[in-house]
């Protein structure tokens, strides 16, 4: 992986200096306490650990449970902070403990999608934030930026991420692209084309395909 | 090599006193053996640094080492994972190395595991005195980092444990570049302390790659996760499974020629798909080096150990630089978080009013989570109906009746009259349960 600390200067405040580098000050300070000190007190140390184990193992039969993930929790933070548009609506299909999969509904209140309900899934991996959700549409929609396929071009989905960005952020954006579909980051460039050429039509092929119907050679299921 | 001469140089580290050696470091002719018959070492990844880490370990005298890695050997491997032969391809990773390394180095035992890291319980990895890594993603990374700290106590005053303690050495390459770390849960900074130093996957925009493509890299990643979708309904890409991957390359291919755009290669797939830069055989070589070193150092004290970044650089030249990072004193992971102790009576909204109060939290509209269960969530709505009923229920029911443990809350603080929000970890104690334990400072809970 990349070793980064080189690379950006600004981070040089995150970082102390050392008069020999090196080695260590930092460990001293638990070479006084006694770990590393000797051999003999690693010797020591590992029959301890043995013993711990035993008495461990004795006290509850069961072997402690693994942490959260750093992603995990930074994801419950971002869940119960969360301040959903009027429009939008969240559903946790695996209950409540599973956060890192859910649904949300969008039902926009104004623009061409007016009266259509949009199902989003997000899968949340264990890097989040350092990586950015999954989103994909479940609902099929005639929409420039939205394939077939589910697939969602919004930019702070991908290329404009960063760990600073939460879950609400997303959502936001999602609704944003009902109130103002863009032709030029074009997913579903059919769709694109006639938003920019043809606006009125745009807004017919959008009425048909939510109502469930062909536009084109492809048919929409109902969705209002 | 005879026996003797292949351990002179590790003898001489060990026998012999020294000016930059840990203080109390004993010396002794008999050290090696020791180190030998007591020290478990796990080496996590048995890939191009993972062969050079096993071998490196070997020959520093430890003798009992576990490898883990869910790999098969490929033949792109074979230029630099030098344990692996032409007809190894299709076995594993991990057993091959073992056995060949056990060929080679007489009287060290490897014990391989072939299988994800996730499949082992937490009691596989306490069984080690080390964990040394030699891996190539974030997600491996700081799955393992985890691990390992959630072994790591605090006493009351905030230090840490000792025999809690389970140390890791962290090699990754990239290319020509390349860094070993030492990380002592509790003392240097744990992965996550530090993740930013890890810069995030480049990410193109979907709609250039269905529209615009303008490199062998687009291509790729059209096929990866857009062409992918549209012919195999609901079945996930497995970056792991040969035939995907395949799959991949030759939609990839086509779409190149569709554009005019050459470059597409099945190492560039993998390697695209996969977020990995082409690994090379000497940066390897040394960053393995350097960690063999720190593992020897950490358990011998023979020298105090690297603090606690090294990076190398051999693109033009060679450099190195050893940085010494700090740690994050709030970090989830390895940080203490704060200590809280109550009565085993007291219900989960007590609990809740107690952050409110305590000086050092001032913690308000908490939502609160133990080990993956949330227990309380003030929002959404729907989580928050799902989790009111555990509000009257005690805390130490709702955490499985565990006297010690950790649980980790949301929320907002005010700190100078300004309201921010907050994740904190904290050391939850049942006075009542913890047997001999007087000393514990209050930390204002009551
Ligand atoms: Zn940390």
């Amino acid at each position: 992986m990349e070793p980064g600390p080189n690379k950006n200067g600004s981070r040089s405040s995150s970082y102390k200096k050392n008069k020999s580098p090196l080695y260590s000050s930092s460990l001293d300070g638990l070479i006084s306490h006694g770990l590393l000190n000797s051999w003999r007190a690693m010797i020591r140390l590992f029959k301890i650990k043995d013993q711990r184990k035993e008495e461990a193992a004795n006290a509850n039969g069961r072997a402690p449970a693994k942490k959260q993930s750093a992603g995990e929790l930074r994801l419950h933070k971002d869940i119960s902070e969360l301040n959903l548009p009027k429009t939008t609506t969240i559903a946790f299909p695996n209950g409540k403990d599973d956060l890192m999969n859910f649904e949300i509904s969008i039902r926009p209140d104004e623009g061409y999608y007016l009266g259509g309900t949009f199902t989003f899934t997000f899968q949340i991996s264990a890097s989040y934030p350092h990586e950015p959700p999954k989103v994909k549409c479940k609902t099929k929609v005639y929409h420039p930026n939205i394939d077939l396929e589910g697939n969602v071009c919004l930019n702070i989905l991908r290329e404009d991420w960063k760990p600073v960005l939460n879950i609400n952020t997303v959502i936001y954006g999602l609704n944003l692209l009902f109130t103002q579909p863009n032709d030029e980051d074009p997913l579903n460039h059919e769709a694109a084309a006639v938003l920019h050429d043809n606006p009125r039509l745009f807004e017919t092929n959008v009425r048909r395909a939510m109502a469930g119907g062909y536009v084109g050679n492809t048919y929409f299921t109902r969705c209002i | 090599m005879t026996e003797m001469g292949r351990w002179r140089d590790i003898d001489k580290l060990l026998a012999r006193p020294g000016n930059i050696i840990s203080p109390g470091f004993e010396p002794s002719p008999q050290l090696r053996e020791e180190i030998g018959g007591l020290v478990r070492v796990l080496v996590v990844g048995a890939g191009g640094l993972g062969c050079e880490l096993l071998k490196d370990l070997a020959l520093s005298g430890f003798k009992n080492i576990d490898v883990i890695d869910m790999d098969t050997i490929e033949v792109s491997n074979l230029n630099r994972q030098f344990l692996f032969r032409i007809h190894d391809v299709g076995k594993s990773k991990a057993e091959v190395a073992a056995k060949r390394v056990m060929e080679r180095v007489s009287g060290v035992n490897i014990t391989p595991h072939f299988c994800r890291i996730e499949d082992k319980d937490i009691e596989f990895y306490s069984d080690f005195n080390i964990i040394v890594l030699g891996l190539d993603s974030i997600e491996a990374r700081s799955y393992i980092n985890s691990v390992a700290c959630s072994f790591l106590e605090y006493d009351p005053d905030d230090n840490p444990v000792p025999e809690t303690i389970k140390p890791m050495v962290d090699g990754g390459t990239e290319g020509f570049k390349g860094h070993a770390r030492v990380i002592v849960p509790g003392t240097t900074p744990c992965f996550e302390c530090n993740i930013w130093l890890f810069p995030p996957q480049v990410k193109f925009p979907l709609c250039t790659l269905a529209e615009t493509p303008r490199t062998a890299a687009h291509c790729i990643e059209y096929a990866h996760l857009i062409k992918w979708d549209e012919v195999h309904n609901g079945k996930t890409f497995d970056p792991d499974d040969p035939e995907h991957m395949q799959w991949v390359y030759s939609e990839a291919l086509k779409r190149a020629e569709l554009f005019g755009i050459t470059g597409v290669t099945y190492s560039l797939t993998q390697g695209v798909v996969k977020n990995i830069i082409p690994a090379i055989a000497s940066t390897n070589a040394i960053v393995s080096a350097a960690c063999a070193l720190e593992a020897l150092k950490l358990v011998s004290g023979c020298s105090r150990t690297l603090s606690n970044y090294l990076t190398y650089n051999g693109l033009e030249g060679t450099h190195i630089k050893v940085t010494d990072f700090i740690r994050d004193k709030d970090c989830l992971v390895c940080g203490p978080g704060t200590l809280i102790e109550l009565d085993s009576s007291v219900t989960l909204l007590q609990f809740m009013e107690l952050l409110g109060k305590h000086p050092q939290l001032r913690l308000s509209k908490p939502s609160i989570t133990h080990r993956g269960n949330n227990l309380y969530m003030q929002a959404p709505p729907v989580l928050e109906e799902m989790t009111r009923s555990n509000l009257q229920l005690p805390l130490f029911d709702l955490i499985d009746k565990v006297p010690k443990d950790t649980v980790h809350v949301s929320g907002t603080t005010e700190k100078n009259d300004k309201r921010t929000t907050c994740l904190r970890k904290l050391r939850v104690v049942f006075k009542d349960q913890v047997n001999g334990v007087t000393s514990m400072d209050t930390a204002g809970a009551n």
